[in-house]
């Protein structure tokens, strides 16, 4: 059976996982005290040895970013954490910052240290409001004991940290439109470079890193750099959290190595439900280019996934079976970008209004078939073309639902509209007069 | 209950939480909600003053994030993930079911005042799908019988608790409180976790004990 690998969720099964003494418990904390009496360019190597890669999407090395931040250059720095988690499908941080919000003000701690910054800022999306109760309890928790605030543990060391909770912008998860969030302006992603290492929020170094790539950095400090790349694979190392949601008989959070497969994972769920057939499904979100059945044995690390043809991105597997109508998803993920898209780049902001009309007219069998080709045009002048990647993102679920069922979008035509009943998908039967 | 003076302590300790002052608009524009439900001329006008801007670029900020309501929003403002796989799950059934049981449009309030209905984007609890929100609140694996159940005990004064929230439902403008970052003391309160984030743990727990 396939092994898992609870780290950072070992001890989410406790009632009093979230609090301070509950999180010491377990051993908390000990990893600052530890980082604290390193030199700051030892922690930036134990992390960059480690192998550690960005866990929010593009998997860039967490010790390379934080070794990018120029020291001795008389500027304050600033240590970010994006906690935006927004991206469709994705649901890792958030419940694990309602369990153990400890572990990311620890690992904020020990980055801040690493990069020399002594203020640090969470930015968390603003629809989460129980988790936002934690996670400032744990702050205000964590200045009481003496972690954060003036010199921290006697080391010298000074850190503010404070929480900024964000008020429902997707494109904010992007980490330049989340610092001009920040700043108090609208969201909407600079052109690089320079990039945040150099200019980031006010104009200063700033390293910007997901919830769970810095939860990850005190498991690090604590076990070592072997124990790390125990587990992984060559490029891909350590463990961590997939979340499988949809059309399996066991949702929830799964955290193993990284390269396992979805064959395993879903065996782990307790198969499909009711036995039916895997149709699609997203690799790390709705941004990344769909997979079908035949990518049930991929490897799910940043290079398997890479290529096979999509990208890893946040490990939200979203399942979809036999009864889902793959132009509906598509259409639904479609105008999902089209609202989300901030308006700054005209391709992103035209050119989904564009593609929502047309998916429109082919969901409801009133399209051509000479549609199709004009989507996948639309696309090509809009991915990559943009000075952020809601742009490709938005082209990906049309251009890879295109490759694997073109015949679908063409059966809509033939049919006068969709051939699917909705009600089929649904968790609950919806025929029983609606009732349940 | 509009932003006044005797604000001020508030929402001098909020500006003071940032390097630079104009960082504080996000949070004082929640505060503001918290007084007024919505974000109303006058508090931008306050928040400009405050930050020392034009209110022009306070109503940029406040026009650009969906949380921040142009009008007033129920007691209990419901949202329901209707991105697509709770779509798919059953939030179109369920967001269809309770515009048809309110009698309400999108983005509209009841005549009591009591249910705002809206519907929303993915709320990052994909395995709980599908997913209906009550003042920011998780409203876990949600049935169209069960959504209907929650907006009527709403209408009571009498709504459930959340899933994984709070011991009680909080009002819009109390959340709004904790949006802004002034903590209500209910950190506490509820379940660490729900059964799908415990279903990976409890499998490998099972796996070692074997």
């Amino acid at each position: 059976m396939t092994k898992l690998t609870p780290v950072l969720s070992a001890s989410w099964d406790q009632k009093d996982s979230f609090t301070i003494e509950g999180y010491k418990r377990n051993g908390g904390y000990k990893a600052v005290e530890k980082a604290l009496s390193m030199a700051p360019d030892d922690v930036i190597q134990l992390v960059k040895d480690s192998g550690l890669r960005g866990r929010g999407g593009a998997g860039f090395p967490t010790g390379m970013k934080w070794g990018f931040i120029p020291q001795g250059d008389n500027k304050e720095h600033y240590f970010v954490v994006n906690a935006d988690e927004s991206e469709p499908g994705t649901c890792k941080d958030m419940p694990m910052l309602m369990a153990n919000p400890h572990v990311l003000v620890e690992g904020i701690i020990i980055g801040s240290y690493a990069i020399r910054a002594n203020h640090a800022f969470i930015y968390i999306r603003g629809e989460v409001t129980h988790i936002i109760r934690r996670v400032q309890q744990a702050i205000e928790d964590a200045y009481k004991a003496g972690y954060l605030g003036k010199n921290i543990l006697g080391k010298g060391f000074d850190l503010e940290l404070v929480l900024h909770v964000g008020a429902g912008a997707y494109i904010c998860g992007e980490e330049t439109a989340l610092l001009d969030s920040l700043e108090g302006f609208r969201g909407q992603p600079r052109l690089r470079p320079p990039f945040p290492a150099i200019a980031g929020l006010y104009a200063r170094p700033t390293v910007v890193n997901n919830v769970e790539s810095v939860a990850s950095v005190p498991a690090i400090v604590n076990n070592g750099v072997e124990w790390f790349a125990s587990m992984g694979t060559e490029k891909s190392k350590g463990f961590t959290l997939y979340s499988l949601s949809g059309h399996v008989k066991n949702p929830g959070q799964f955290e193993a190595p990284l390269g396992v497969t979805l064959r395993e994972l879903i065996a782990l769920a307790g198969g499909m439900r009711n036995g039916n057939k895997l149709k699609f499904w997203t690799p790390g979100g709705s941004s990344t280019p769909l997979f079908t059945e035949a990518h049930l044995d991929t490897p799910l690390d940043y290079e398997g996934v890479a290529a096979a043809g999509s990208m890893l991105g946040t490990k939200a597997l979203q399942i979809f079976d036999e009864t889902v109508c793959v132009v509906r998803a598509v259409l639904r993920w479609t105008e999902f970008y089209k609202h989300e898209s901030c308006g700054k780049c005209t391709p992103c902001r035209e050119g989904t209004w564009w593609l929502v009309q047309i998916l429109k007219d082919l969901e409801s069998g009133k399209g051509e078939a000479a549609d199709l080709d004009k989507l996948l045009d639309l696309c090509d002048n809009i991915a990559g073309r943009s000075f952020c990647a809601l742009a490709d993102g938005a082209a990906s679920p049309i251009i890879s639902s295109l490759k694997y069922f073109r015949q679908e979008y063409l059966d809509h035509l033939s049919n006068g509209g969709c051939p699917f009943d909705p009600a089929k998908s649904t968790l609950f039967e919806l025929a029983q007069g609606g009732a349940r | 209950m509009p932003l006044t003076a005797a604000d001020n302590p508030v929402m001098d300790s909020i500006i003071n939480r940032y390097p630079r002052s104009r960082s504080a608009i996000m949070p004082l524009l929640h505060f503001a909600q918290s007084k007024d439900g919505y974000v109303t001329p006058d508090s931008i006008e306050v928040i400009a003053q405050k930050l020392n801007l034009e209110t022009a670029e306070v109503s940029a900020v406040a026009t650009f994030y969906t949380q921040y309501k142009r009008k007033p929003v129920g007691e209990y403002h419901v949202g329901v993930c209707t991105n697509t796989l709770c779509a798919v799950m059953g939030g179109d059934a369920i967001f269809e079911a309770l515009k048809d049981h309110l009698g309400i449009e999108n983005d509209e309030v009841t005549a009591d005042g009591k249910v705002s209905v809206e519907h929303i984007e993915c709320n990052a609890a994909c395995d709980y799908a599908p997913v209906v929100m009550a003042n920011w609140e998780f409203y876990d694996n949600q049935t169209v019988q069960s959504a209907k159940d929650l907006v009527d005990a709403m209408r009571q004064g009498n709504p459930p608790a959340p899933t994984r929230g709070p011991n009680k439902l909080p009002t819009w403008k109390e959340n709004s409180a904790v949006l802004a970052g002034l903590n209500d003391g209910r950190a506490h309160e509820g379940v660490q976790a729900g059964e799908p984030t415990l279903l990976g743990l409890k499998i490998a727990k099972d796996q070692g004990a074997k």
